[in-house]
């Protein structure tokens, strides 16, 4: 079923926690909130699922508008960022949970607990209790307990956040897969970039209780739609450079930028990164940016280069190719020239007051 | 609590007080606790028992008077628990969980009745209940009567315990948190079936204690008693009054009475140490157990992805 959440807007106190938001989730499609803290994700979760009140807006549940209903009334699988598991009861009960307050028969609870049971492996301890189980057991627990509802719509807080990388990175796989087992509409909240592009068709970037960008990963990963966007989804360098007639001028760099012809001087900030810069012992065709090497880090699947420009005091990271960085080889102390592959620049917003311009 | 105390002040004073400083303050604890306390608990038991087991159950129950003050207490004190529990649930709900003006005012003025003196406690009643107060006219009017009767006493009972389980419970209910309540809601539970199923077998073994604790200081309330009952034989005397009341008498049958009766709220107050002292156990269990599931579940870093600019 399809979620659409139209020019919603929350406020606490003086703080705009959403501020007109629309977002819309297609049936069955597996969307991520995606954002830092405090930018309104799990708000706007909450919204979704009527654990909160919008102050303005509407909520659609395929063409049903549930605004004014409750969280029970909507019926929605809600997994909370730290479980919320009934401490007091078993994970059979748990999971019993919200079948036994909807009257179900004794027979029909076993029968349907234990079918749930059994597709996440948990049936052998089912008669332990959450303090008795590992992070990533108490999460499927969670997951199983919304699911067993038979909800409309599955919403989850930070589902993986409390637990360690690798326990995580099986959980994200596993989440994946019941997805697409089950096909029931879920949003999921992150501050976690990479899990939102793994698991997700659809990701929405928040920031300050606004979207900043919304589209499937590839579209957001390659196309920022803004200088948060871009800053937020990874390690980038930031030059402060100028526009003018069509280029780019970020220290001694000039690039093609045909988006911007006027004459008049624009200061803009450029992001470059650091896997789509190249070092080189030769200066290159459109002018590069003298630097000297200042780290070298091998270690991992690509040579991680630290340069600083000591002519504009600058550090710029650089990521090689393991071949590249063989062929190369440069050592702390080398002078080398960078030069970017691919740039994006954002003009900065008016009110963000002047930038310096090397 | 005071065990962990103790153990704390064994190990700074092994390492810094001299012997003999030690010796004496154990010395002078242990002898403060025997003479005032130890000696006269011991002295009840034996002046109640000095004439035989006969006479004390005849001293008990051949009184008329002395079986209606053990059936008094035994009705105000039920009546007042009752009424505190649906106090004190409400009060710590509504601290724990909800944030509004005067929220701060309300918790301080939970504690009032234990700063209060328990006689400025009956006093206040009879200024509002008594004929003379301001609620008196009303009362004859509908011929109720409150002071020197059943209703008076279990007000005046009431106040002077409200504090026990509203106290007891918010510092449960706060470090539990709302997501319990907050899942069982979004998995289709209702107000009461959450309350039920979830809020009260997590807060059962604070409740528990705060229950024991009311229940001793209802049933051996004086003061504020004292001053609305008027102290009527067979009518408004509870357990203390009718031990105070005996003992006055001077007479040899009505010591032995007030001692019996004493022994009895002395027992009363020996079961409820030891059930406060295993209650305990499970309480810091319950709240150990709210710890422990905060910290597994400990808030997420903020972002690590802040790019690294030049």
């Amino acid at each position: 079923m399809s979620i659409k959440v139209d020019n919603v807007t929350k406020r606490f106190g003086d703080f705009v926690a959403l501020d007109n938001v629309c977002v819309e989730a297609g049936g069955g499609a597996l969307l991520a909130l995606l954002g830092p803290s405090g930018s309104g994700k799990t708000t706007l979760l909450r919204v979704i699922a009527g654990l909160e009140a919008a102050d303005a807006g509407t909520i659609y549940y395929k063409d049903e508008n549930v605004t004014s209903q409750t969280a029970r009334e909507r019926n929605v699988g809600f997994v909370f960022q730290h479980y919320a598991l009934f401490r007091h009861m078993t994970v059979f009960e748990n999971v019993a949970f919200g079948l036994r307050v909807r009257g179900w028969s004794r027979e029909r609870i076993r029968a349907r607990v234990s079918e749930l049971l059994k597709l996440v492996r948990l049936d052998s301890i089912e008669h332990r209790y959450p303090s008795q189980l590992s992070g990533g057991q108490r999460q499927r627990v969670a997951l199983v307990r919304a699911l067993a509802i038979e909800p409309k719509v599955l919403l989850l807080d930070e589902p993986f956040g409390a637990l360690d990388a690798k326990v995580r990175q099986e959980l994200r796989q596993w989440l994946r897969r019941l997805h697409d087992e089950l096909h029931v509409t879920s949003i999921f909240v992150t501050h976690d970039q990479e899990e939102a592009f793994e698991v997700a068709d659809q990701v929405v970037v928040m920031h300050d209780g606004r979207i900043e960008q919304d589209g499937t990963p590839h579209d957001v990963f390659e196309h920022p739609a803004n200088a948060f966007v871009m800053d937020f989804l990874g390690n980038v360098n930031v030059f402060h450079g100028r526009l003018q007639n069509g280029h780019a001028h970020v220290g001694g760099l000039e690039l093609e930028y045909p988006d911007y012809p006027h004459s008049e001087a624009l200061q803009a900030k450029v992001y470059v990164r650091p896997h789509e810069l190249d070092l080189d012992y030769a200066r290159g065709a459109n002018g590069s940016l003298k630097a000297r090497v200042e780290r070298v880090n091998p270690a991992g699947s690509v040579a991680k280069v630290f340069v600083l420009s000591e002519e504009f005091g600058i550090g710029v990271h650089v990521e090689l190719s393991l071949e590249r960085y063989a062929e190369l080889n440069p050592r702390p102390g080398d002078t080398v020239y960078v030069s970017p592959r691919r740039v994006r620049v954002f003009v900065p917003a008016a009110e963000e007051g002047p930038e310096y311009v090397i | 609590m005071p065990d962990s105390q103790l153990i704390a002040a064994r190990h700074v004073s092994t390492r810094v007080d001299h012997p003999a400083v030690r010796w004496m303050l154990i010395v002078l604890a242990v002898l403060v606790v025997g003479v005032l306390i130890i000696v006269p608990v011991i002295n009840v038991f034996a002046q109640a028992f000095s004439a035989g087991w006969t006479t004390y159950w005849t001293s008990l129950l051949a009184d008329a008077d002395t079986r209606h003050s053990i059936l008094l207490t035994l009705i105000v004190a039920p009546i007042s628990v009752a009424a505190n529990v649906v106090f004190g649930v409400a009060a710590a709900w509504a601290i724990a969980r909800f944030r509004f003006p005067g929220r701060t005012l309300l918790t301080t003025l939970i504690d009032l009745p234990f700063a209060i003196s328990p006689v400025v406690a009956g006093l206040l009643i009879v200024l509002i209940f008594g004929l003379q107060g301001y609620l008196g006219p009303w009362l004859r009017e509908h011929d109720i009567k409150v002071i020197f009767a059943l209703p008076g006493l279990i007000l005046a009972t009431t106040f002077v315990t409200l504090p026990f389980v509203a106290r007891e419970l918010i510092p449960v209910m706060e470090a539990i948190g709302p997501e319990e309540e907050v899942a069982a809601v979004s998995l289709g539970a209702n107000a009461w079936q959450t309350f039920w199923h979830v809020t009260l077998p997590n807060i059962k073994w604070g409740l528990l204690y705060g229950v024991v604790l009311c229940n001793a200081r209802a049933m051996g309330e004086f003061g504020a008693v004292y001053v609305v009952s008027g102290r009527i034989d067979g009518l408004t005397c509870t357990m203390p009054l009718r031990v105070e009341k005996l003992f006055q008498q001077l007479r040899h049958d009505d010591m032995a009475g007030s001692f019996a009766l004493a022994s009895i709220l002395t027992l009363l107050a020996l079961v409820t140490l030891a059930a406060k002292v295993s209650l305990e156990r499970k309480t810091r269990g319950e709240l150990a157990e709210a710890a422990a599931t905060k910290i597994v579940g400990a808030e997420p870093l903020v972002a690590e992805t802040v790019g690294t600019s030049a």
